[in-house]
């Protein structure tokens, strides 16, 4: 075994020379034994020059390298597409998604927090194969009945298939080794979590096909510019795309490919018989296949969204006037209204910070203990009748319609309650350096405090504020302060609607400027407004705001049981999917408690084998797995905490299937830890005894996955009857933590 | 034998005396002046006087060192903890000596300045190098202001100075002498100290950790593992002690019950002195039937509450319209009442007496509660409960002769069994109620009802219940064994008081622990303060926080620093990070521009002061607390010793002719004189005289943003 081990360290050397360049100086005679000892992969350039015997014995691994990809193949996808059209019914988050995907089909404009590749691919999945968008995906457990759903549930399960054949070649191309390589595919093909959640209509499968795929791209890239080189290039470009593109947690692989990239740049720099030419080329290629071509791909994604949506729909008002104009359906498209803001209109005003609401307010007051108890006003994103207000003099009302000019002295009258726009110097309920603003008067009367200045940006006293296209101001007498929203959520009592404020700070930030958005005015005429059509680079911006905006919104909510990180690699607690009841079919989402829990072992195993191995380095020892263990497992280990750590910091709400892509690395991890703690064994007995320990290990690592997969396979693939604490279910016995709920 | 001559030769190097001397005069002129309360001193000063009257308090924002620090000044200037802090701006009596409140803080800020002029030397950076940095940290109007009140920011940069310089020493210190040692010691606790005063600490801890491993790094390929394990040894086990002793210390010294008693476990009420122990002391520890007992809650969220019932029904229907049991409403009630009592009763038995012997309750028993006012039975079934429909309804049971069944036996599960024992014990046993008919758990849902229960909390019973939580725990808090058979006998026994007397010990290391956690995990409503700031505005200080503002003029004390120091930080931030940059590119081909040991100097100066800036600085945009403008000050310190360091590697290295290094003599004392001029312009506000007029206070509001008071005549 040890003639082997050396040999793979060889292969190992003999293809990566320039990347260890400095880790091993010596160089060791090629011994021709060691091209058989792995797969030769494509672009393994030094496999060539064999003799005729070590040929034929190239030709059989070759050949059962073949074999191990097929049975890879063969298993994942049958585990994955067996019973895919299970239950029937809506499951989970596919009421979102699948949603989503009919909305594209149907063109109507929606608004999500994930960006819009991951819903358009669903989408384009549903339309190939039949499915109408008629389904309208209204809650988790809706019978699908006779519409076509098993082609988005299909192609999802595909993608979700090839997760472990990439696992696979990341591995293989990392430790050169198959055992370590199908370690880590069968911990994924046999792991019942991944199983199930890329068996339903949801972005998880999506994304972590393309955060593989980037990885495998990346690994893959590494005889500079040769064909083969610039097509891994552009795939990893591309996946990177694809990956920010279905969730913002593709933002993560991009880090790791991005801090991989640098630290290849750093090699080559450090590599003094390359010319600073030669540099600049790799930069220079780096540049365009990882920034600009993915850039170029990602803006492309949104422009096929927003060109395919072009219909009115629910997502409307999170968005400004400008933006919905463009959207058929919508009141703005082609808009007809008065052009000049006059007394005795009702409008809406809109603030004009990207994302900002329309000013609202409701029959309720501020609770005790927050400013004055009286009427709320927020800002709302929805189109809603309690957007609308009325303008009125200070005081008297006249019955000719007056044009508002810059410098007028108005009040506010909310429509529906008949308070007026009010502030004064209590803080405000969030923001404390500003003050509070409140709905304040019965029908109209209020008092002194009830009077804004109205200002128009960039004019002068006297001009005529434009309908849609006037930034304007609203300045209040009595303290000089100006309408402001500050763009932080309210908590419960204020219905998670927009903090408004009167700020004291008098800089002019689209944060306190405000347009007219509705005007009706049945004494004026309507004219017809063509709104400036908004440049498709805005659009973009604002709806990366909108997006990221409503991504930190997502606050837990108080009594609903929250998922916290350290709750996942632990397999605390699952997601059910589907079924609640003994006489329901229920699917619950729970990674395979035995592999998440060696997961969990290998990680800490693998810090101590790289303390060991380090220590050992620096005193001058050599050993023959450290590179593999330090370089591939490193990359793997900076995967895996990219794809976890952050999750810490999150304000936002978290479920435990945010994990899955941090758990794909987890278990390419341990299929190289494992792989490496068994070759060691050579560092204990001497052969034949070590290579026997070592088969042995191989096998109860194959046997324990197989039980414990035959065990919890009913997770995923459903299960019915009494629930598992009870005998006679079929989970019986299985509930090891108290918190699964099966 | 005498030899003569006797000869004693001292070195004294008269700058780092007169900086030294310099400094003293900044921070500890006039310390006593405002005689009135200054911003956060409202805050420390309560647990200051708590410390004087040894009550036992819980506070979130730090560790006890910083408040034992300023507790120990307050000591030695007789303060006698009389002293309601409740308002800023509030006048001292005259009992209270101010002057000693503020003195330690104002020492500590001091010490700074010397201490940064060392930790230059130490760097290996000449005494003009070490005399700028002093000048730098003596001329910051921000760090005199945060040092002359009783706050803990300049404690904290003392200790982390300290700690450094202290390592340096060790670090430059000859192989062979063994007098090092006692300077990584010094570190050691340093670090401790400076953990202790804040958390904050905790970021250049690990700094030093990080600097400190990596030379230890080096050392493994060589030297003998002696070594590693001493510098171990000083640099985590000791601080770790150390760290500890500090709560050992704030232990010993608060024995008194308080106002934070509610938060802590009940055990730990009943080890301080007043308060709980005085009620439990002395009660008999096993629970048995025929116990009469108050069941308090183990969750302390919303508020530490007991198990409660009253004379009052679920309504018959609630105002969404469903239906409950109309039986007698069982809460949680916030309150000490006589309506929290319960008496154990074996359901085999009809007597609510303990019987001689008393019959102990063990794990897995079954029992009934019997509320002692009403006699009702604690009982549950299959009703939705008030508040949180997907629960059981608790009540109190009523036979109304609806075919509703009494369901109220409940199984005793003490979830501590493995650490205490079987048997239910007062204080020490965490017990589960579950219900025998149905399964489900007693628990505290911790929602208020409304009006018709009073706004006390809802009690449910749980059916789906996930692992472990402390909502669903309960802990016998009152205990005495019932004696009286008669149900008027035993409302007066009710009535009267538990007493008798017998010590309930608790281990110091079990209250460290509860303590540090509680404190950890306490949570404050945090919302935003008027002064509150985020860490990007701190950079170009955007942002500042009024201090103190005389009650009728315009005198008023601002955290401001000094604009043009602070520009010259960032901007040397700014320059060292791009010529680390071009150095290590250049060197990565091969080109050497600076000899190894330059280069050494160089490298050591940014993990040192670059370093301490990025772990002070960065954690705060990651957090979500709300956050000042003294936040950013640990950070500010080390690129003062950045700045002057840096200039003195550009004369030595990149400039090379005269002319060059003379203009940037020049460039420096005029930099130099505006960072003074721009102190002197800045001192009214620091030092909170001579009064300004409204004008003056507009000149010197360098930023729109900043918030300067003016007092309308």
């Amino acid at each position: 075994v040890s003639v082997q081990g050396r040999a793979n360290f060889k292969i190992l050397r003999d293809t990566s020379t320039l990347r260890n360049r400095k880790s091993f100086p010596t160089s060791a005679p090629n011994t021709p034994v060691s091209k058989g000892q792995s797969c030769p992969t494509g672009n393994d350039a030094q496999s060539s020059n064999g003799t005729s015997a070590q040929f034929s014995s190239r030709l059989s691994d070759r050949h059962m390298c073949t074999v191990l990809l097929v049975l890879v193949v063969g298993l994942s996808f049958s585990t994955r597409l067996y019973k895919i059209t299970e239950p029937p019914h809506v499951c989970w988050d596919e009421t979102h998604f699948g949603k989503m995907g009919s909305y594209y089909i149907n063109r109507t404009f929606f608004f999500d927090v994930h960006p819009p590749l991951g819903k358009m691919l669903i989408g384009l999945a549903g339309y190939m194969t039949g499915y109408d968008g008629t389904f309208p995906f209204m809650k988790p457990g809706d019978k699908y009945e006779h519409h076509n759903y098993w082609g988005m549930r299909g192609f999802c399960a595909v993608l979700g298939s090839l997760l472990p054949i990439f696992a696979y070649l990341i591995v293989l191309e990392l430790s050169r080794s198959e055992t370590a390589a199908l370690i880590a595919a069968s911990l994924l093909i046999f792991d019942t979590g991944c199983i199930t959640i890329s068996q339903y209509i949801l972005l998880d499968p999506i994304l972590m096909f393309f955060i593989m795929a980037a990885v495998l791209s990346m690994v893959k890239f590494n005889q500079p510019f040769s064909a083969s080189w610039w097509l891994w290039l552009v795939l990893t470009g591309v996946n990177l795309a694809g990956a920010l593109g279905v969730k913002f947690v593709g933002l993560f692989v991009i880090l790791l490919v991005g801090l991989n990239t640098v630290w290849d740049l750093w090699r080559l720099l450090g590599d003094l018989s390359l010319s600073l030419v030669d540099i600049a080329k790799h930069f220079l290629a780096r540049v365009v296949g990882l920034i600009l071509f993915p850039l170029f791909f990602y803006v492309t994604v949104f422009a096929i969204h927003f060109v395919v949506l072009n219909k009115s729909g629910p997502g409307d008002g999170f968005f400004s006037s400008a933006f919905q104009s463009r959207l058929i359906g919508n009141n703005l498209h082609n808009a007809s209204m008065p052009e000049y803001l006059a007394y005795g209109s009702t409008i809406t005003v809109k603030n004009l910070r990207i994302a900002g609401g329309y000013l609202h307010s409701h029959w309720h007051l501020y609770p005790e203990g927050v400013g004055a108890r009286q009427q709320q006003v927020t800002a709302y994103l929805h189109k809603d009748y309690n957007n609308l207000w009325l303008v009125h003099r200070q005081n008297t009302q006249s019955p000719t319609p007056d044009l508002v000019r810059h410098g007028d002295i108005i009040r506010l009258e909310h429509k529906e309650t008949t308070r007026n726009l009010h502030s004064h110097l209590h803080e405000a309920p969030l923001t404390k350096k500003h003050f509070q603003v409140t709905g304040y008067g019965n029908n109209g009367t209020g008092d002194a405090n009830d009077l804004w200045q109205v200002e128009v940006c960039g004019g002068q006293k006297g001009d005529l504020v434009k309908v849609l296209r006037s930034k304007v101001r609203f300045l209040h007498r009595a303290t000089g302060c100006v309408l402001y929203s500050s763009g932080k959520t309210l908590p419960k009592w204020g219905w998670e609607q927009v903090e408004v404020t009167c700020s004291p700070y008098l800089k002019e930030t689209p944060s306190s400027q405000w347009n007219i958005e509705d005007h009706i005015n049945p004494k004026l005429p309507n004219i017809s407004l063509s709104v400036l059509k908004p440049h498709f680079l805005e659009i973009l911006l604002e709806s990366h705001i909108v997006m990221i905006r409503g991504n930190s919104g997502l606050k837990p909510k108080d009594n609903e049981m929250n998922s916290k990180p350290w709750h996942w690699p632990i397999n605390y607690q699952g997601l059910r999917f589907s079924g609640v009841n003994e006489t329901e079919y229920r699917v619950y989402l729970l990674g395979n408690p035995v592999l998440w829990w060696m997961n969990l072992a290998s990680l800490g195993l693998y810090l101590i084998m790289v303390a060991v191995a380090s220590v050992a380095l620096q005193r001058g020892f050599s050993l023959k797995h450290s590179h593999v263990l330090m370089r591939g497992g490193g990359l793997l280990l900076l995967g895996w905490l990219l794809h976890y750590a952050p999750f810490y910091t999150m304000g936002r709400v978290l479920y435990y299937h945010h994990y899955f892509p941090a758990m794909l690395f987890s278990s390419m991890l341990t299929g190289i830890t494992l792989d490496i703690l068994l070759k060691s064994a050579d560092l204990l007995l001497r052969p034949p005894y070590s290579d026997w320990l070592q088969r042995a290990g191989q096998l109860v690592l194959l046997f324990t996955v197989l039980h414990s997969f035959y065990l919890f396979h009913p997770l995923s693939y459903g299960m019915t009857g009494p629930l598992a604490h009870e005998p006679g279910s079929s989970m019986a016995g299985l509930k090891w933590m108290d918190s699964w709920e099966f | 034998m005498l030899q003569l001559p006797l000869v004693v030769t001292a070195q004294v190097d008269l700058v780092l005396v007169l900086v030294s001397l310099l400094a003293f005069w900044t921070r500890l002129s006039r310390l006593s002046y405002p005689n009135a309360v200054v911003f956060d001193e409202v805050y420390y000063g309560q647990f200051v006087s708590l410390y004087m009257k040894r009550v036992f308090f819980i506070d979130d924002s730090g560790p006890p060192l910083g408040h034992m620090i300023l507790a120990f000044g307050a000591y030695l200037g007789g303060f006698d903890g009389n002293f309601l802090w409740n308002r800023i701006g509030a006048d001292y009596p005259s009992s209270v000596s101010v002057w000693s409140l503020r003195l330690l803080p104002a020492l500590c800020g001091s010490l700074c300045v010397p201490l940064v002029y060392l930790l230059t030397l130490e760097l290996n950076f000449s005494h003009l190098a070490a005399l700028g940095a002093a000048l730098l940290l003596l001329l910051e109007n921000s760090l005199i202001v945060q040092s002359r009140f009783m706050l803990l920011e300049s404690v904290l940069i003392f200790f982390v100075l300290l700690a450094f310089l202290s390592y340096l020493r060790f670090h430059n210190a000859p192989n062979s002498s063994w007098s090092r040692f006692s300077w990584l010691l010094l570190s050691g606790a340093s670090c401790a100290a400076a953990v202790g005063v804040k958390y904050m600490g905790v970021f250049s801890y690990l700094l030093l950790l990080g600097v400190a491993s990596l030379h230890t790094w080096n050392l493994i390929g060589d030297h003998t593992v002696s070594h590693c394990v001493c510098r171990f040894m000083c640099l985590v086990v000791v601080p770790v002690l150390l760290y500890v002793f500090w709560f050992y210390i704030h232990l010993g010294l608060l024995s008194h019950s308080g106002p934070h008693d509610q938060l802590m476990s009940s055990a730990f009420q009943a080890s301080l002195q007043g308060g709980l122990s005085r009620i439990t002391q002395g009660q008999p520890l096993e629970v048995a039937y025929g116990s009469q007992v108050t069941l308090r809650s183990s969750a302390s969220q919303p508020i530490p509450c007991w198990l409660h019932s009253h004379r009052a029904n679920y309504p018959v229907r609630y105002e969404n319209g469903r239906g409950s049991s109309h039986q007698q409403q069982v809460t949680c009630y916030p309150f000490k009442d006589v309506n929290n009592w319960w008496i154990i009763k074996d359901p085999g038995k009809q007597k609510l007496v303990v019987g001689s012997p008393p019959q102990p309750v063990r794990h897995g028993d079954v029992i009934q509660l019997v509320h002692g006012m009403t006699s009702r039975f604690l009982n549950s079934h299959d009703v939705a409960a008030p508040m949180s429909p997907h629960a059981q309804e608790v009540s109190g049971y009523i036979d109304f002769n609806v075919s509703m069944a009494a369901q109220n036996l409940w199984r005793v599960h003490i979830s501590n069994r493995e650490a205490e024992s079987d048997v239910w014990k007062t204080i020490l046993s965490e017990v589960r109620l579950v219900h025998v008919n149905t399964s489900a758990v007693l628990k505290l849902s911790g929602v208020s009802l409304p009006d018709w229960g009073f706004r006390q909390l809802e009690v449910v019973a749980e059916k789906l219940f996930k692992g472990h939580s402390s909502v669903l725990g309960w802990t016998v808090e009152e205990h005495r064994y019932g004696t009286s058979q008669e149900q008027k006998e035993r409302e007066a026994e009710l009535h009267s008081p538990t007493h008798i007397d017998i010590d309930r010990k608790m281990s110091f290391w079990a209250k460290f622990l509860e303590l540090q956690w509680k404190m950890l995990t306490v949570k404050q409503e945090d919302s935003e303060h008027k002064y509150s700031s985020s860490p990007l505005e701190w950079i170009t200080m955007e942002t500042n926080i009024a201090y103190w503002l005389h009650s009728s003029t315009n005198a008023q004390i601002h955290l401001i620093g000094n604009p043009v120091s602070w520009g010259v930080a960032n901007l040397s931030l700014l320059a060292y990070q791009l010529l680390a940059a071009v150095y290590l590119v250049r060197r990565r081909r091969g080109i050497k521009d600076l000899p190894d040991a330059v280069w050494c100097r160089f490298s050591c100066l940014g993990c040192v002061c670059v370093g301490g800036w990025v772990v002070n600085f960065v954690p705060f945009l990651l957090m979500e607390k709300t956050l000042f403008l003294y936040h950013y000050l640990p950070a500010l310190c080390y690129l003062y010793v950045l700045s002057p360091a840096l200039l003195e590697h550009a004369h030595t290295h990149l400039l090379s002719s005269a002319i060059q290094r003379q203009a940037l003599g020049v460039c420096v004392s005029a930099v130099l004189l505006t960072v003074f001029l721009s102190y002197r312009n800045f001192c009214p506000l620091t030092y909170g005289s001579p009064e300004l007029s409204a004008n003056q206070l507009q000149g010197l509001r360098w930023r729109e943003t900043w918030d300067i008071l003016y007092r309308h005549r």
